[in-house]
């Protein structure tokens, strides 16, 4: 079992790439030193974006023969932060840069019962869990939850390999998962493991701890990259330093704030360890919490942001609901005033 | 340069193209294995630290009695949890900065904050309570199958009782195999308890299946050596005259080793299935790499009469305790030998058959692993 997260960048080459749902592209890397991969492992790679390049994580769907062959899939977000669009262009023969699997989100063997649970384009984590769980005949379930069927990766050949441990939720189709049913089947000895949109998944942080069920059991991994509301432009400033600038759509404010010369103290770079946190001394906009270092409590206060994934937005409805399909371009950008450590 | 040196310089700097994996002086040791890490009474409520394959474990009983291997690194800054303490039912304390994980290794508490990082966790191993020992499977957890735990029932039979030790050898656990599955060596090793010149002289047989190999040795008609004598006597007091010994040797991959050993009455059917006239004792021997180059010896002696005397538990496991600091005196010089010797290669005889079966099953293991057999050298 992997401890050491190091990366180890090296080169690899795309020797397959083609959509297996819509949005959802399939990528197939052979890395320079190929290392096999656990379930509910990533890899980083670089992406381009405007030119400048950008980390991004990508869960393995599947790894084959001892890790020569690495699969990813890639949903191309309509407010992708441009990581996504990057990497929808790469054609069989393209090379990119990335990590070797690395493991944050790793599978235990032996819980008495799993409830293993998918949102969208999280199924990429859960899949070769899922496969894992199968081949050891261990009791499990699998939940995948999606906007439509035809955008929901893998659907077809999940249902043939799970049969009856496979439960749908399309929202299309009038059967989206009601997430306090879902905890209402959980027990004690259950161990869940999600990947999802963060409504769902602080859905279920928030139904698990309600029914008293015990947090380890609860498992999960972010990326930082999905929020409450779409990513825009907007500003920060400093008054201290006195410095103003803009976030890109497809730049975080860490990013924003070290190319306007602040010295940021951070680490995880994916809304976990918390040392990225800064003070809000004033907001035009909403803060969208993207972290999971935070309370709800915390959050809610709304003195305190960590700015290797959250973001600031306005959004359209004054009640803070989701922005839809409002252009960014449409409004003034929010503005957040903020004191560094 | 003398034809002499030019040929020995020459063989030195190729001896992989001339040594055979067979013949790997420093063994690798499968991972997808289950090994002892402990006996029973050994894991407490306070963690005890351990290096099982390399790999540093800290060993700790939650409440309820169950035996919990983690890695011994908290997942923060690497202090050791095996310098912590042990915390509610399930939980063990990072003696550092006070981070507490449960038996699977998930963080359940962090300091100074409302949170818990989904990230916490320290990697939790398999374990196995059966035969009086902890295994341990430090491999991929999805083939971690119980019924892969080898054979060491006479530790928990009501048909047997004894006791033993555990040796810190200052070898590569492969010597250790090696030593056990040829018991010649008892001849010039321990030649004041067990050891006789019928040993050497003797026919014994080898045979393999699976992951297991048995040699098996009869001597017949022959003076019982002191450590045997004073055995059938316990059984039979004021016994006199020749016996019948055997010494049947069970290789289970990837470490254990349990010899069935004994002697009778010479010419009382032994051979052919009628022990009543012998003692019969069961020398159960388990090693566990701990480093490349070090190896947890568990071992222990089981008879199957007098059952119910303390007094012959303790002799005999203070005797064997006597022959196995013997051989672990050898062990030590033997890997230092290697060790000193690095363009030497090993050389096989007749009498090597078991331990080259042992090597062969370990190959595919490792094989299957995708690792080497052999371990660099230093």
């Amino acid at each position: 079992m992997a401890v050491d997260n190091t990366e180890v960048w090296q080169d690899a080459l795309v020797v397959e790439a083609h959509d297996v749902a819509a949005g959802i592209r399939r990528i197939v890397l052979e890395p320079e030193h190929p290392v096999g991969a656990e379930p509910g492992s990533h890899l980083d790679l670089t992406v381009q974006i405007d030119g400048e390049p950008a980390t991004r994580s990508y869960s393995i769907v599947e790894s084959r023969d001892a890790g020569r062959r690495l699969a990813i899939s890639v949903f191309r977000a309509p407010a992708s932060r441009g990581g996504s669009i990057h990497m929808h262009a790469l054609q069989a023969g393209d090379r990119l840069r990335i990590t070797q699997p690395m493991q944050n989100f790793p599978l235990r063997v032996g819980a008495p019962r799993y409830v293993l649970l998918a949102g969208g384009i999280g199924i990429t984590a859960i899949l070769h869990m899922a496969r894992v769980l199968k081949s050891i005949k261990a009791d499990y379930r699998l939940v995948y939850a999606g906007r439509s069927r035809n955008a929901m990766a893998y659907l077809s050949e999940l249902e043939a390999e799970h049969g009856d441990r496979l439960s749908v939720h399309v929202d299309d189709d009038g059967t989206a998962l009601a997430v306090p049913d879902l905890i209402a089947t959980v027990d004690a000895a259950t161990e869940l493991y999600m990947c999802g949109p963060i409504r769902l998944m602080d859905a279920v942080r928030r139904g698990w701890t309600d029914a008293g069920l015990e947090a380890p059991n609860l498992r999960y991994e972010t990326f930082g990259n999905s929020g409450w509301y779409d990513p825009e432009e907007f500003t920060v400033r400093i008054p201290r330093l006195d410095i103003e600038a803009t976030v890109g759509k497809g730049r975080s404010m860490l990013e924003a704030l070290e190319d306007a010369g602040v010295e940021m103290m951070f680490d995880c770079r994916k809304g976990e360890c918390g040392l990225c946190q800064v003070k809000i001394l004033e907001l035009d906009g909403a803060v969208d919490h993207r972290d999971v270092f935070y309370s709800k409590r915390q959050q809610d206060a709304g003195s305190q942001m960590c700015v290797c994934v959250s973001r600031v937005a306005r959004p359209a409805t004054a009640d803070g609901s989701e922005t839809g399909d409002v252009p960014a371009c449409a409004h003034r950008p929010a503005v957040v005033t903020l004191d560094v450590g | 340069m003398t034809a002499i040196a030019e040929a020995r310089t020459s063989q030195g700097a190729t001896p992989a193209e001339s040594a055979g994996s067979t013949t790997a002086k420093v063994f690798n040791y499968p991972l997808n294995a289950w090994y002892v890490a402990a006996w029973d009474h050994e894991v407490t409520r306070k963690p005890m630290a351990r290096r099982i394959a390399n790999q540093p474990l800290a060993l700790f009983r939650t409440e309820d009695g169950r035996a919990a291997a983690l890695a011994d690194a908290c997942w923060h800054r690497l202090a050791p949890l095996s310098m912590g303490k042990t915390v509610g039912a399930d939980g063990i304390q990072c003696p550092y900065h006070g981070i507490v994980y449960n038996s699977a290794g998930r963080c359940v508490s962090m300091p100074a904050q409302e949170t818990i990082n989904p990230s916490a966790t320290v990697p939790s191993y398999p374990v196995i309570e059966r035969y009086r020992y902890v295994w341990v499977w430090l491999g991929d957890p999805t083939q971690a199958d119980p019924d892969l735990v080898p054979d060491m029932s006479q530790m928990s039979s009501d048909e047997w009782a004894g006791d033993g030790e555990t040796i810190h050898a200052a070898c590569n656990y492969q010597l250790i195999l090696d030593n056990l599955m040829d018991l010649t060596h008892e001849e010039f090793v321990h030649a004041s308890s067990i050891g006789q010149e019928e040993l050497s002289d003797s026919e014994f047989e080898t045979t393999h299946d699976g992951n297991r190999v048995t040699v098996s040795r009869w001597m017949f008609d022959i003076d019982a050596p002191p450590f045997w004598l004073k055995n059938m006597r316990d059984k039979f007091p004021g016994f006199e005259g020749k016996v019948d010994r055997w010494q049947i040797i069970h290789f289970e991959a990837p470490g254990t080793i349990r010899i069935d050993v004994g002697v009778a009455q010479a010419g009382t059917g032994a051979h052919d299935g009628d022990r009543s006239h012998g003692v019969n004792g069961y020398v159960m021997n388990t090693i566990t790499p701990e480093t490349d180059r070090t190896s947890h010896y568990f071992w222990a002696f089981m008879r199957n009469y007098r059952l119910d005397s303390q007094l012959i538990t303790t002799q005999l496991r203070d005797g064997v305790h006597g022959v196995f600091g013997e051989d672990e005196t050898m062990l030590k010089a033997q890997q230092d030998a290697i060790d000193a010797n690095p363009d030497h290669q090993f050389y096989s005889l007749n009498i090597d058959a078991g331990g080259m079966w042992v090597r062969r099953i370990l190959e595919k293991m490792l094989d299957a692993e995708g690792r080497p057999a052999a371990i660099t050298q230093k």
